[in-house]
C-alpha cells in the first residue's frame, strides 16, 4: 500500500483530498489528511463580519464534512516534516510515514512581528478582520463608535487576499455613510506599496474609486512600529500617521513547522518550482496555495486553479513520468466596492488584471476591472459555490488557465 | 524600452531607468545612477549592492535585506532614502523587484 499525505485541510488540502480519492484507487493508496483544527472558515466571509452582513455561523463547518469517505483524516499539530526519511513527525511523537506529500499549511497573520501592534490597544482600538475573533471584535467596536480618523494599514508583503483591505475600507465607507456619520470619520488607506494595487491599469483604476469615496491613500510606508499611548503607526523613515482606530493587516507568515522543518525563507514560506508546484528541496513533497513562495496572489482562486495542475503532475509522479502541466499564476479576484457593487480582476504571472468581460467574451456576465452590480452578486453567491463544489474537487464551469478572451489590451 | 549611456557605455534601460541587462552592470555605472537619485555610494552601499546582486534570484524585500547582516531596515532606509529596495536595485543594476498580488 501506498501513501500519500496531506498537511492541512484548508482549501487546497481538502481540494485534494476529494481529487485523489476519485481517482485512485482504494486497494492501493492510502489517503491520510492532518490539521490541527477542526473547523473550516470561509476565510473570503471575515471581511463581512465588521459590518454586521454576515456573521461567525456564516463562515464555519466542520471539516469533516468535506474529507471524502476513505481518506484519513488526524487532527494534530504537526511536529515537522523529515523529508529526507520521507516522514512526518506529529506532536506528541506518531509517526506518519509517505510517498508522496502535499504541504497545504497556509498563512497566517503574526501581530507579534510587529512592536506595539499586539499591545494596551489589541482588540481595544486595533483589530485584524483576518480571524474570526478580530472581525467579531470590530463588529463590537463599529456598533458604537462615533467617528474619528480610521487607518486601515498594511503591515508587510506578501498578504493573503491583497484586494482584501481595499474591499475593507470600501465596505467601511458605505457602512458609516448609512450610519449617517460618514463626515465624521476620516478613512486613510496606508499601504507599503507604491499605489492602490500592484500592476498599473488596476491601480488606477482602484485609485481613482478610493478618490471618490474620499479615502485618502498613503503609499510606501512600510511599518516599523504602533506607538499605543500616542495612537500612531510609525514608519522606518520616520512618518507618522495618527488613528483613532487601527485595523491591520499583520505580518504574513507560514506555519512554524516550516520552520521547524527547515523548509521556509525569512517567512516561512517554502521555496516551490512555480510551474510544476513541486518542492524546491524534496522530489516527492509538492506544495499547494499559501504555503508556497509562488510569486502570485495568496488567495483561494489561486489555490482552485494550481490544485488542477497539481493533480495533472501528481498523477505523472505516481506513474514515475515527467511532470507535465504548469501552473501559471492563474489569480480571480472579486472586489466589493460597496453599495451593492464590485469589481473583479482576472491575472497570471505575465499578465496584470485588464478590464473586460469574463468569463465569455463580449458577454460576460461579470465585467472585468468595471464597477458592476453584478460582480457583487458574483461574490454574494460564490460562498454557496465553495461550501458545495469547490471544496469537494467539482468541476466548475471556468477555465482552469487565464485566458486572453474577453480582456482589451489597451 | 530606451537607450541611455551611464558611466560612457550605451544600456538598455526600462521607462523607469532599470537597466535591463544586468550582466553589463559595473561599480562605475552603480556610482553613476546613485548620483541621480542624489547618493553618494560608500563601502556599506556596495556591501548592500552586492548582497542585492546575490540574491536577486531568492527574491527580494526589505526584511530580507534587513536581516542580512550588513544593515538593519532602518539603516538600510538612511542609506537609499525614500524607497529602498527601488532605489537600491536599480542601482544594483537588476529589475525591479515586482510585488506579488
Amino acid at each position: 500500500m501506498k501513501k500519500i499525505l496531506i498537511l492541512g485541510a484548508g482549501t487546497g488540502g481538502t481540494i485534494m483530498a476529494n481529487k485523489l480519492r476519485k481517482s485512485l484507487d482504494r486497494e492501493d493508496w492510502d489517503i491520510t489528511i492532518v490539521d490541527k483544527h477542526k473547523t473550516h472558515y470561509y476565510q473570503p466571509g471575515f471581511l463581512f463580519i465588521p459590518f454586521g452582513i454576515y456573521n461567525k455561523h456564516d463562515v464555519i463547518k466542520p471539516k469533516a464534512n468535506f474529507i471524502p469517505a476513505g481518506v484519513n483524516i488526524i487532527y494534530s499539530d504537526v511536529d515537522k516534516i523529515v523529508g529526507e526519511e520521507n516522514k512526518v513527525l506529529l506532536e506528541g511523537g506518531k509517526i506518519l510515514n509517505y510517498d508522496f506529500l502535499i504541504v497545504a499549511t497556509g498563512t497566517r497573520v503574526d501581530p507579534t512581528e510587529t512592536p506595539g501592534l499586539k499591545d494596551e490597544l489589541w482588540y481595544k482600538e486595533i483589530f485584524d478582520f483576518y480571524t474570526v475573533d478580530g472581525a467579531v471584535a470590530l463588529r463590537d467596536f463599529f456598533e458604537t463608535w462615533k467617528g474619528g480618523r480610521l487607518v486601515m494599514s498594511i503591515a508587510e508583503l506578501p498578504f493573503k487576499c491583497p484586494v482584501a483591505p481595499l474591499e475593507f475600507v470600501f465596505l467601511a465607507d458605505e457602512y458609516f455613510t448609512k450610519a449617517g456619520i460618514r463626515d465624521k470619520v476620516d478613512i486613510t488607506y496606508v499601504t507599503p506599496l507604491p499605489g492602490a494595487f500592484t500592476k498599473p491599469i488596476a491601480t488606477k483604476m482602484l485609485g481613482n474609486l478610493l478618490k471618490e469615496k474620499n479615502i485618502t491613500v498613503i503609499p510606501d510606508f512600510y511599518l516599523e512600529s504602533v506607538d499605543n499611548k500616542e495612537k500612531k503607526i510609525k514608519s522606518y523613515d520616520g512618518q507618522e500617521i495618527p488613528f483613532d482606530v487601527l485595523t491591520i493587516v499583520p505580518v504574513n507568515k507560514g506555519d512554524d513547522m516550516i520552520e521547524r522543518s527547515g523548509m521556509g525563507d525569512d517567512l516561512n514560506f517554502i521555496p516551490t518550482d512555480k510551474h510544476t508546484l513541486r518542492s524546491e528541496k524534496y522530489e516527492n513533497v509538492f506544495v499547494l496555495g499559501d504555503a508556497s513562495n509562488i510569486p502570485t496572489s495568496k488567495a483561494g482562486s489561486v489555490v482552485h486553479f494550481a490544485a488542477e495542475v497539481l493533480f495533472d503532475n501528481m498523477m505523472c509522479a505516481i506513474k514515475g513520468r515527467e511532470l507535465r502541466a504548469k501552473f501559471d499564476g492563474h489569480a480571480n479576484c472579486y472586489i466589493e466596492t460597496g453599495f451593492g457593487k464590485g469589481s473583479l480582476i482576472d491575472f497570471n504571472y505575465e499578465t496584470e488584471p485588464l478590464p473586460g468581460t469574463y468569463p465569455l467574451p463580449g458577454v460576460g456576465p461579470f465585467g472585468l476591472l468595471q464597477n458592476t452590480k453584478m460582480n457583487h452578486y458574483g461574490k454574494v453567491i460564490f460562498r454557496w459555490i465553495y461550501w458545495h463544489m469547490l471544496l469537494k474537487g467539482k468541476e466548475l464551469p471556468i477555465e482552469n488557465e487565464m485566458s486572453m478572451a474577453g480582456k482589451k489590451k489597451s | 524600452m530606451a537607450q541611455k549611456t551611464i558611466a560612457g557605455v550605451n544600456l538598455e534601460v526600462t521607462d523607469e531607468g532599470y537597466i535591463v541587462d544586468s550582466s553589463q552592470w559595473t561599480e562605475e555605472i552603480a556610482k553613476e545612477i546613485a548620483k541621480e537619485e542624489g547618493i553618494e555610494l560608500n563601502d556599506k552601499h556596495f556591501e548592500v549592492i552586492k548582497f542585492i546582486r546575490d540574491n536577486v534570484d531568492a527574491g527580494l524585500t526589505i526584511r530580507k535585506i534587513g536581516k542580512s547582516g550588513i544593515v538593519d531596515i532602518k539603516g538600510f532606509y538612511d542609506l537609499f532614502p525614500g524607497g529602498p529596495l527601488k532605489v537600491s536595485t536599480k542601482i544594483a543594476g537588476i529589475k525591479k523587484p515586482a510585488s506579488c498580488i
